[in-house]
């Protein structure tokens, strides 16, 4: 026995966690427990990694998770881990459950095991809608009015409820303080409670046994068992990290709460609730909110009591594969028909908040820079910011910045400029060779990756508004005249169906206007429509 | 007859160590992709945000030679995801008669704000007593490297300063 074991213990306990006797049956189908609590720890881990950089309160926190996704080192693989791993311990808990279901396991002695689960399986959904508000973007806020506005209409307990949540029918300060508090105050201790009274329950009673287990030698949780844990979990967290990587967790803009057009969803795991609660209208809608839910919470619970006839074979319980098949096809059902009925918001673009956005406050000019910028294929010889160095300096990184008149004069004739540049002359007018100057002047190292890769939609407006030259009448982020109404802000003044109308006919919508019609392809007004309502107020 | 003892047949020991190998060669696998990320996350500088700037610190043309003034202006500082705008002060000195030098405003032993001591005509820190001449060298005193110096320009009499550039060399 060694020194540290004598002092501690600990090697004797580990011993005896690992050698623990298990039935013959045991196998694959057991892994999903072990996978929970490891996803669980990955939570806590990722989460307490976010929160060094995150600020608990409405507006900063928007701020705080946008710096963790553009600017600092390896956030995004960070809060993608979060968020993905979020989604798959419920598939996770899930499958447990419906094994656990399946087999029969819960039956006596077994029921406060079972129960616990349940629990476990409450606060996990717990973790889901406190966290889906944290981020603070549009998504987040509306999502949980939503969820908000449910537990108040619960009766007699609705204006407690409303109390509780920090706001009367509304969503601000308190209300995140208190999500963000159960989010990572309340909820992690009492799951990491219930979760070792879980593993405690399940090492009392015993791996729970098969039929005809009890004619054959019983044998050691480690190391196969063990390693068919290790395995499965090892898959879990392959999955999970791809995912991180490659699928991106988009961030909408800051929470709007005067934003009219936004249609709120939960995530995905809550849409089936949200749609049940479509089929009960008026003085019956408690019966989707609250009765329903709260049935189908004291089904499970009482489910090992309800149940209490001998353990059988996992294949001859036919009863029970066929609720699970059909809770699986009621879920199913209602989360497909959530997702369909969710209407298409009209020639929305989605931007990324995730990524920078320097862009959106440029002028149209030097948007329409971006564009001849491409358009003339400059990246085929000059970088900007980021890569290998090709022929042509680095644009974002030159020594001393040139004037606009001795860019234009340059392009024109670049070797009369620079003897001994073997850049072609640019074809492009005088207006366009000045857009694209002012888009060079604006270039830093700090900005350059997010000005190249600015989004397509926003460069083809930025083209369309130079060639029609709106800036003649209206001003865009400090630039242009203001015979007409500055457009920053439009998108609080109207609706896009009325900037559509008012294009086609500006008279009709503002009687005296002097703007004259324009007729736009319907790719060209998505695109002008969309850039002019992502301007920042 | 003894009873056999399965567990050390050779098939079995080789199976055996085949699982504790994966075991920890997976576990080594998971405990490395998420601790390596962690570490960049936490300590890899932030990508940059704002390219330096120059600020605008006074007017110079009233700058006695040899007579350190102390300035004060505003100043954009990047902290994580906020700039903050805040008061900077810098200690500004004519050395000769175009050269110019802008003292950041804190000791380079522990960070106090030093002063300049008009009777004695030195730096002269209160914490710990480091002194500094009018050149920032370290006279006496604790602080292990000259005063840190903004980048310095002069445009239409008014000084610009650029970043604060710490200072290298010993005492």
């Amino acid at each position: 026995m060694s020194w540290l074991d004598h002092r501690t213990g600990i090697e004797t306990a580990i011993r005896n966690f690992l050698y623990e006797e298990i039935p013959a049956s045991s196998g694959w189908h057991q892994v999903f427990g072990s996978i929970a609590v490891f996803l669980f720890l990955v939570q806590a881990f990722t989460g307490a990694l976010l929160a060094f950089n995150y600020a608990p309160t409405p507006g900063d926190a928007y701020n705080s998770l946008r710096y963790i996704l553009t600017e600092v080192t390896g956030g995004h693989l960070i809060r993608g881990l979060h968020h993905w791993g979020a989604s798959m311990l419920i598939v996770v808990v899930v499958l447990h459950m419906t094994q656990v279901f399946l087999y029969g396991a819960y039956k006596k002695p077994r029921e406060a095991t079972w129960m616990v689960g349940v629990i476990l399986l409450m606060l996990t959904m717990a973790y889901g809608l406190t966290g889906y508000l944290l981020p603070w973007d549009n998504r987040a806020y509306w999502g949980t009015v939503v969820a908000t506005q449910i537990a108040t209409r619960i009766p007699l307990a609705g204006t407690y409820m409303s109390r509780l949540l920090g706001g009367d029918n509304a969503i601000g300060v308190v209300t995140f303080a208190r999500f963000y508090g159960l989010h990572v105050l309340l909820l992690p201790p009492a799951t990491a409670f219930l979760i070792a009274t879980h593993i405690y329950l399940v090492r009392k009673h015993g791996v729970a046994p098969a039929p005809g287990d009890e004619a054959k030698p019983k044998k050691k949780f480690y190391p196969q068992q063990a390693f068919k844990d290790t395995a499965a979990i090892f898959i879990a967290f392959v999955v999970l990290f791809v995912m991180a990587v490659a699928v991106r967790v988009p961030l909408e803009r800051l929470a709007d709460p005067t934003d009219t057009t936004y249609i709120p969803r939960p995530d995905w795991y809550f849409l089936f609730l949200f749609q049940t609660l479509k089929f009960f209208d008026g003085p019956l809608e408690v019966v989707g909110s609250v009765v329903l839910p709260g049935l189908a919470v004291l089904a499970l619970m009482l489910t090992p009591f309800v149940d209490r006839g001998q353990v059988m074979r996992v294949t001859r319980r036919t009863v029970a594969i066929g609720v699970a098949v059909l809770a699986l096809l009621g879920w199913t059902g209602l989360t497909v028909a959530a997702v369909a009925t969710t209407p298409k918001p009209d020639n929305v673009v989605a931007i990324d908040y995730g990524a920078p956005t320097d862009w959106i406050g440029l002028s149209p000019q030097e948007l329409a820079g971006i564009g001849y910028f491409r358009k003339e294929n400059c990246a085929s010889c000059h970088t900007a910011g980021t890569g290998k160095q090709r022929i042509g300096p680095d644009l974002a990184n030159v020594p001393i910045k040139k004037s606009a008149a001795w860019m234009i004069e340059h392009f024109k004739h670049p070797a009369a400029m620079v003897p001994g540049s073997s850049m072609p002359a640019i074809l492009l007018s005088d207006a366009q060779l000045n857009s694209l100057a002012a888009f060079l002047l604006k270039l830093t190292p700090a900005n350059a990756e997010a000005l190249v890769n600015a989004p397509d939609f926003a460069v083809e407006a930025g083209l369309l508004y130079q060639s029609k030259n709106c800036g003649g009448c209206h001003k865009v982020n400090g630039v242009g005249m203001t015979i007409g109404p500055p457009l920053n802000g439009l998108a609080r003044r109207r609706t896009k169906s009325w900037v559509v109308q008012h294009f086609a006919n500006p008279e009709a919508l503002s009687p005296g206007s002097f703007m004259p019609p324009y007729r736009f392809s319907t790719r060209e007004m998505d695109n002008l429509v969309a850039y002019l309502f992502t301007l920042p107020d | 007859m003894p009873a056999v003892d399965h567990s050390s047949a050779p098939s079995e020991v080789t199976r055996r160590k085949f699982y504790v190998g994966l075991i920890y060669g997976l576990w080594s696998v998971i405990a490395a992709a998420l601790s390596i990320p962690a570490a960049i996350y936490l300590l890899f500088p932030p990508r940059l945000r704002k390219a330096p700037e120059w600020v605008e610190a006074g007017d110079i043309s009233k700058l006695a030679p040899r007579d350190p003034v102390e300035m004060v202006f505003r100043q954009n500082r990047v902290d994580g995801w906020k700039i903050q705008s805040e008061k900077t002060t810098a200690w500004v000195v004519k050395l000769s008669g175009t050269q110019l030098a802008a003292f950041g405003p804190q000791c380079t032993h522990l960070g106090c704000a030093y002063h300049w001591d008009e009777g004695r005509n030195f730096f002269v820190c209160p914490c710990h007593s480091s002194v500094f001449n009018i050149d920032g060298k370290v006279v006496s005193g604790p602080a292990p490297r000259p005063l840190d110096r903004y980048e310095t320009k002069v445009e239409n009499g008014k000084l610009l300063l650029g970043p604060l550039r710490e200072s290298k060399g010993n005492a």
